[in-house]
This record gives structure tokens, sequence and C-alpha cells, in this order.
């Protein structure tokens, strides 16, 4: 039914060409001021090519209609014209000319990352993204909600027109404030990622062993979605970019809070939890950082990734299962040392070795994740 | 064995070829299957090209339509993300590699002896080689879909670190891309010796064909470029399994180098399969405006502007990797050029056509569709050539749209254009003249269906490979799902108006075309031509 609905709309627009859903057409002028001159360059240059296309279109289908053989035309014998190939070498060179000045203009300021008051730097991973607020030390990762997470797996056969933000919504958004100019600075831990937010105006590229930076002043609060631009893997297309632009007296508020929680968090780590809420909490951090390759219900994908039900590393030795889980294995199991906190850590490895029908009984606790950090 | 060192004597002695005819009263191929293994006729390795071609168009193509029935609507519907990456890599490899330049090679053996009243290429055992490497290569390349961790995922592109986390496929990816690279140079090098060497007397170097001159244009690129390409995915290899960094920012490599090799023969490399595109398209043109080609000698500086300028405008496609600002600049500039020489080549189509006494059979409808809707692929490269503006542009939808509407209906349309322009020569039967414009207008109104709203798509915001997207993208992805199957599907019309060409139909006359005569050598030939053509030389006027 519903893809009989888009069959029609896609048809109707291509015979009709009906304007009116919430589809875009052009690019956004975005919320910067950068964003404004790309998208008036932009414009610009559309404009310049159609003038160029509706001159040279319109001497063909004047010369399609009138130089036919069927009006009874007689082909005429000119073969060059040396004036008028000139004229039209040289013509062009000026247009490009006309587009060069204002290119070079708007590109000198897309690379003045100068005199910014604070710098984020922004990690690409497969398939998240790590902020590191190189002014206060807040330090934290931003992958896919759990709500799209859950909608865009494979023969779920859900509805994505009832999540809200489809695909365009993370756990946590990078936050900064309004009127400030940020400086990003952008590398990846693994593969080559590209940070994009299309209302800032720019993408950039986080290659790992580089530092490549951007800048971006953002005038108004308000939300403002992105996503990875480069190939980086099976779930590129899941690593998207929420931006959080406050008020500076929110962004302060905000700043304070996440310093509570670090503190919070070290004292948590210190704690002894039960069996149930390790459990509980190990689903949840299982299922938005696991099951994107290792499924829900924890059969791995055949030739890819491994089951967790009856493997040998949930169901063998504790120490092996937590390194695995710490450090990384091979060149697509991932290291969560650094974006899972302890606590999360103990919740996952105990829901993993319990969880599944696996049945082991251990009991993980935070401590002794740290011991083995 | 007997049957190659006779071509061999067919080729550089021409008396003696002759004294073989008289010996045995009628000379023609081998009968069977081994004809086509041994052969060293350019005829029939044109021809075993040109249906390897075909045949890896359809494969691609149903790639593609794996990709687009998966995009057709949000959600995950059918394939894994991790096959639907294979898929697009594929895709791109095989319509490159397998479908595009082999066919531009196929119209080279074919027409380029015939062309420039040659009897045959100049190394015909070596272009027999040329051709039956690339059925091993293919073989490496699919085989690597039933591996474990399954075929390349990491784009066409095939970029550090991503491609080195593949499993078994890369080497099996990377030496199916050694010997596609070794087949095109030999191939290049065949063309480039030929028409040195074997043009009838008063041929001379401006009084070539263009389609001779972009080919002799493309072979240089070719010869240029694939070693670097070939050197580059060593470095992969050599990365991967022996311990190198070169492309391993942790051993002190640097990925970016990779991009930089790669793009200095992929930049190149879409000349390669568009150059041949504007010789066949300036060959077609003339005929059926019953004119000569407009500004001949213009066309052959601007094709060599092009193949030069092509050399030096590598890093457009990494304007997001934080170059400097002077290379982005730079790079900016030199790209913006290769407008100019490309313009000169638009304006002389259209001042061909101009005071002419135009008809529109197939041939000319799809050069006519390619005048227009490759100018669109131009004009998108001009706005994508502004570095600051393509740092929206880069990797959406908007870069595939640019793309395709230089490849599909830019060089696929040439490549139905020349076909059906000499379908008829080839096979001594006219072309059913009804399917063909049949063919025609359902692909010239489908392929716009399926590329135009990507346009769209990639300026709202969508990016490019990714296997599902956000509910915004829905209608024009739909859309542009159901041109990719009406596409699709009537490509098949094509195949049957090929099959049912070979099989018989309306004999065609020597000259096919009204006037071709004057249009090049080739429709001085009867039609279809002997095996052996041009034993004796042709005057040239
Ligand atoms: C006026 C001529 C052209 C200009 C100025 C131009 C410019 C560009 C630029 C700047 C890009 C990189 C965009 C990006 O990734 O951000 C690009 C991509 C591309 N162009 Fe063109 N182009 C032109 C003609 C062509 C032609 C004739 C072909 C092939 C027949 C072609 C094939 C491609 C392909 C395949 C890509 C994408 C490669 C990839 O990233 O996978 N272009 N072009
Ligand atoms: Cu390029």
């Amino acid at each position: 039914m519903k893809k009989l609905k888009l069959l029609i709309t896609g048809l109707g627009i291509a015979t009709f060409g009906e304007a009116s859903a919430d589809y875009a057409l052009n690019l956004s002028p975005g919320v910067t001021q950068l964003s404004r001159d790309i998208y008036d360059l932009h414009m610009y240059i559309l404009w310049i090519c159609v003038a160029i296309g509706v001159g040279v279109y319109g001497m063909m289908v004047y010369s399609i209609m009138h130089h036919r053989k069927s009006k009874g035309a007689v082909p005429a014998h000119f073969h060059e014209n040396t004036k008028l190939e000139v004229v039209w070498t040289i013509i062009p060179f000026i247009i490009l000319l006309a587009m060069a000045i204002p290119a070079t203009k708007v590109m000198i300021e897309a690379y003045d990352t100068s005199a910014s008051d604070m710098t984020v730097k922004v990690t690409g991973y497969q398939w998240k993204w790590r902020y590191t607020y190189l002014d206060n030390g807040i330090d934290f990762f931003s992958t896919l909600d759990a709500k799209s997470n859950e909608a865009r797996q494979l023969g779920v056969r859900s509805n994505p027109e009832a999540v809200p933000n489809y695909l365009l919504e993370v756990d946590k958004p990078l936050v900064i404030p309004a009127g400030k100019k940020v400086r990003f600075l952008f590398t990846a831990a693994d593969v080559i990622h590209s940070w994009w937010v299309p209302q800032f105006g720019w993408k950039k590229d986080a290659i790992p062993g580089y530092v490549t930076d951007a800048w971006t002043r953002v005038e108004q609060p308000g939300i403002y979605r992105g996503q990875c631009a480069e190939l980086c893997g099976r779930d590129h297309g899941f690593m998207p970019i929420v931006v959080d632009v406050k008020s500076e007296a929110d962004y302060n508020k905000w700043v304070e809070e996440q310093k509570a929680q670090a503190q919070k968090a070290v004292a948590d780590a210190a704690k002894t939890y039960s069996m149930a809420e390790l459990m509980a909490k190990g689903e949840e951090v299982y299922n938005a950082n696991c099951a994107g390759c290792h499924m829900t219900n924890g059969e791995g994908m055949q030739g890819m990734f491994p089951a967790i039900k009856g493997s040998p590393v949930a169901t063998g030795d504790l120490n092996t299962h937590l390194d695995v889980v710490v450090k990384g294995k091979g060149q697509m199991m991932p290291s969560f040392g650094d974006s899972l906190s302890p606590v999360e850590i103990a919740a996952v490895v105990t829901y993993q070795r319990n969880g599944f029908g696996n049945n082991m009984g251990d009991l993980v606790q935070p401590s002794d994740v740290s011991a083995r950090n | 064995m007997t049957e190659a060192t006779h071509e061999e004597y067919a080729i550089h002695d021409e008396h003696f070829a002759h004294g073989h005819h008289d010996e045995h009263d009628h000379h023609g191929p081998a009968k069977g299957f081994m004809r086509w293994v041994f052969t060293t006729n350019h005829k029939d390795i044109g021809t075993l090209y040109l249906v390897t071609a075909l045949i890896m168009f359809l494969v691609g193509g149903a790639m593609a339509l794996v990709i687009r029935a998966e995009l057709f609507e949000p959600g995950m519907q059918y394939v894994d993300p991790a096959f639907f990456n294979q898929m697009t890599t594929l895709h791109a490899l095989i319509m490159v590699f397998g479908a595009v330049m082999p066919a531009f090679v196929g119209f080279a053996n074919w027409m380029i002896p015939m062309m420039i009243g040659a009897p045959d290429m100049a190394l015909p055992r070596m272009n027999n080689w040329s051709f039956w490497i690339l059925p091993f290569a293919f073989t490496l390349l699919a085989s690597t879909l039933f591996m474990e961790g399954g075929a390349p995922a990491a784009g066409w592109t095939l970029y550090p670190p991503l491609v080195l986390q593949g499993g078994a496929h890369l080497p099996f990816a990377i030496f199916s891309v050694h010997l596609l690279g070794m087949s095109s140079i030999m191939g290049a090098i065949n063309i480039i010796v030929t028409v040195f060497n074997m043009r009838a007397p008063g041929m001379t170097l401006m009084k070539l064909p263009l389609f001779v001159w972009t080919w002799v244009i493309t072979a240089f690129l070719l010869i240029a470029v694939m070693p670097v390409f070939a050197g580059a995915v060593t470095m992969l290899l050599t990365d991967k399994f022996f311990g190198t960094s070169f492309f391993n920012a942790a051993g002190g490599g640097d990925p970016v180098l990779y991009q930089h090799l790669f793009w200095f023969f992929g930049h190149p490399e879409v000349y390669i399969m568009i150059l041949p595109s504007f010789g066949v398209i300036s060959t077609i043109i003339p005929t059926f405006a019953r004119k000569p080609l407009f500004g001949y000698s213009s066309m052959v500086y601007a094709t060599a502007s092009i193949g030069f300028l092509s050399f030096i405008v590598w890093a457009h496609h990494q304007y997001t990797v934080g170059m400097p600002l002077a290379g982005e600049l730079y790079f900016t500039y030199a790209t913006m050029l290769i407008a100019v020489p490309t313009g000169v080549k638009v304006f002389n189509w259209v001042a061909t056509m101009w005071k002419g006494a135009m008809t529109f059979e197939t041939p000319m409808l799809f050069a006519i569709a390619f005048v227009v809707l490759f100018t669109m692929g131009g004009f998108t490269g001009l706005m994508m050539s502004i570095s600051p503006a393509d740092l929206q542009y880069h990797d959406t939808y908007f870069i595939v749209a640019h793309f395709h509407y230089v490849l599909v209906p830019g060089a696929v349309f040439a490549l139905f254009a020349g076909t059906y322009y000499w379908l008829p020569k080839w096979t001594g039967h006219m072309y059913d003249e009804k399917l063909g414009k049949l063919h025609f207008w359902l692909s010239t109104v489908s392929v716009n269906v399926l590329f135009f709203p990507q346009h769209f798509l990639g300026l709202a915001g969508m990016p490019r490979r990714i296997p599902d997207y956000a509910v915004q993208f829905a209608e024009f992805n739909a859309m542009s799902s159901v041109g990719a199957f009406i596409f699709g599907f009537s490509q098949l019309i094509f195949v049957w108006v090929v099959i049912k060409a070979i099989r018989g139909g309306e004999k065609a006359t020597d000259e096919v075309w009204e006037g071709a005569s004057e249009h090049g050598l080739e429709w001085t030939l009867p039609s279809p031509p002997p095996y052996h053509t041009w034993t004796t030389a042709p005057d040239i006027k």
C-alpha cells in the first residue's frame, strides 16, 4: 500500500511537476554567513549555466525545427569560421573569470579559522562521532538513536515515517553556543569519515593520522542535522550528526551539567550492582552499540559478524571477553574502552554472558572493568 | 596456429596474402568456437569486445537495479548494508572497466582500420591477447562475490584504510585491476601503432576522422595513467599483506596520498570514457546534417587540450580533504578551464547542425540527446569545479547525478548511437528502425526520470553511497527508482534489435546512410565488409 502510494507520488512528480510535499529542490541557504555566501555563489553559477543553456539549447531547437530535410532544407557548405571560433573561446574565459573571483573570496573565508572563541575536536569512528571540547574537557560519543536504529534493521518492516527524524537523530547531540566562532578539528580513529551539516555550508573529511579544520558561527539557536558524507563501511548511512545550538546562557548551563555528570560517573564506577540492574542496563547498551552487527537476537551475521549466542568468547574466559570489548578485535570489532563507561561495559558484558541463553551466571562489576583498562 | 601466421602475412605482406587468396579460392574465418579463441582479425576481435561489453552492461545494470530497489523507499527492505556497498562498488567497476571501456575498444577495433584504409590492426596477436585477458579479469572480480566477507565494498575508488578492512577479496580484486590495466595498455599501444604506421597513403593526420583522433588521444591517456593506478593498488596490496605503510598513518604513511594517486588516474579515466564518445558524435552529426563537421581542426585541438588538462585537475575530487588554500584555488581554476575546450566542442556540434538538412534516424536521435544531456553534466561539472560550492556538493547525490549524466546519456548514448550507425555496416542488414526509435524514446525519457531528481536529492542533503535515508528524500528516490527500472528493461529492446539485425533483415547498401560515403572510408566498403578489407590501400581524395 505504502509502496503504491510512493510509486504514485513518484510518477506524479514525474508527470505533473507537482511541488507541494515536504521535499526540497535546492541547497538550503543555511544558518551562517559562510553558508549564505556559499549558497549565493551556488545560485550565481547556476544562473550563469541556465543562461548558457538557454542559448545553446535554443540554437539547437531552432536548428532542429527549421533545418530538417523533411522541410526541404538544403545543406549549407560552411565548415569553419575563424572569427566565430575565436569569439566562442574567449567569451567563456571571461565568464570563468567572473566566476573565479567570487569563488576565491568565499574559499578564503571558508579557510579562515583564526580568532575562534572555542575549539571542538571531532573524531570519526565506525560508526559514531566523538566530540571533545578542548576548552573544558567535556568528551562524549554521539550515535544513532535507538528508535532509528531499531527501525533501520533489515526485515523489521517498520514504518520509518513514524520514527521522528528517522536516521537523523542521535542519542547525544553536539552542543555549541550561538553567536560564537567555533573551530572544529577533525580526525578519525579507523577509516575516513566526513562531517557534514548542510546548514553550516560545508563538509570536512576526518582522516586517520590527519587533523583538518573548519569553522562555523551559527547566529540562531536551533537543532541542525547532518550525516557522515564519506563512505566508511557497512553503517556509513547510520552515523548522523545533530548539533544543538544553544544561547550562550543555556550553553553555559549545559557545560555545568556535563561536569556534574562526569563526577557522578566516577562515583557510579565505584559502586556494586545487582544482576537485575546490570541486565537491564546491559540490554540498553547492547542494543545501542552491538546490535548493529551482532543483531538484537545475538545471532550475528553469517560470514561477517560472529554470533554472541553460544559464542566461545561469551561463554569462555571472562577476561578474554572483557578484553575484546575494551580493546576491540581484528579490523571490524571496535574498541569500546573509550566510548563506554566502566558501568556500561560491565553491564553489557554481563548481559552477553547471561542473555541469549548463554546463562554463564557471571556478574561483572565496574571495578572489574577499570582493572583491565 | 597456422591461422595466426597466415594473418601476420596478410598484414605485413599484401602480395603474399593475395597469393594465398588465389590458392584457396575463398578466404574466410575458421569455423566454430576456435575461430574466436585464435582470431587475430580486427573485426572478430571488435565483435568479441562488443559482445563482452554488452554482457557486462547487463550484469552491471542488474546490480544497479538491486541498488535502486533498496532505495525505492526509506527503511531497509531487501539487502544488508554491507551487500549494498558491494553492489555500488561492483556496479561502478563493471560499468567502467567492463562495459564502457571495452565497448569503445570494440568500436576502435572494428572502425579504425576501416577508417584509415589499413588492412588490420598493427599488432594482431597482441590484439587477441588484450581481449582474452578480459574474461579472466572479470571472472576474478566476480568470484569475490562468493568469498567470505563478500566482494570489495569500499567504492570503486578503493580508498584506504576502508578497503584494507576487506576480507579475502582484496588480492583478487587487485589482480583483476592489474589484468584490466594490462589489457587496456596493450589495446592502447595497438591503436597508436596502427594509426601512426598503417594509414593509407594520403591519409594525413589532419585528414583523420575525428573518431580516430579522439581514440589516439585516449590511448595516450591510457598509457600514461593505467600504470599509476596499477601502482597505487599494488601499494594497497603490500600494505595489507607485506607490512608496508604507504597509506597507513600509524606507520608513518598517508591515506590521502592514495587519493592523489587514484585521481591522477581517475580524472583522465573519465575522459578516457568520454573522448571516444566525442569522436562518435562528431562522426554521426555531420552525416545526418548532410554537412561537413564544423571546425574540424578546432575539434582536434580541443580534444588535445582536454587530454592535457585532464592530467592537472585531479584534486577537484578532494576539495574536502583539507588541502592548503593555494591547492584548493589552483585546482579550482584549472578545472574551470576544462569548460573552455568542452564548450568549443558543443558549439561546433550545434554549428554543424545549423543550416544542415537533418534527418532523425536512431543514431542521430541518440547523438542529439547526447549533446543536450552531456552538456547538462558539463554544467554541473562546472558548478562542482567551484571549490567553495563543492564543499556542499561533494559526496552527495548531486555528484551522482553529474557523473551519470556524463556517463549514461553521455558515454553510453554515444555507444548506442555508434552501434545503430555502424550496425548495418557490420551485419549487412538494416536494424529495425521502429524498435530503435522506441528504444531511444524509452531510454531518453527514463534516463531523465532516473537521474534528474538526483540533483534535487543531493542539494537537499542526501549523501551518496547510503542504503537508507531520511523520509524527506522519499519522493525523489521513488521517482528515480521507477526511472531506473524503465531504463533497465528498455535495454532489452536494444539487445533484441542487435540480435535481429545479426540474424537478418533488409539488406543494407554499401553507403547505408544517404551521402555517407563523403563522411568516411568505411561507407565505400561493402556491407558487411569482407573478412579482410583494404588489402590494397584506398585512394584518399
Ligand atoms: C566540463 C567538464 C567537467 C567538469 C568541470 C567536471 C568536474 C568534476 C568535479 C569537480 C568532480 C568532483 C566532484 C566531487 O566529488 O565533489 C567530478 C566528479 C566526477 N566526474 Fe566530472 N567533470 C566534467 C566532466 C566529466 C566527464 C566528461 C566525465 C565522464 C565521462 C565525468 C565523470 C565524473 C565522475 C565519474 C565523477 C565522480 C567520481 C567519484 O567520486 O566517484 N566528469 N567532476
Ligand atoms: Cu575529475
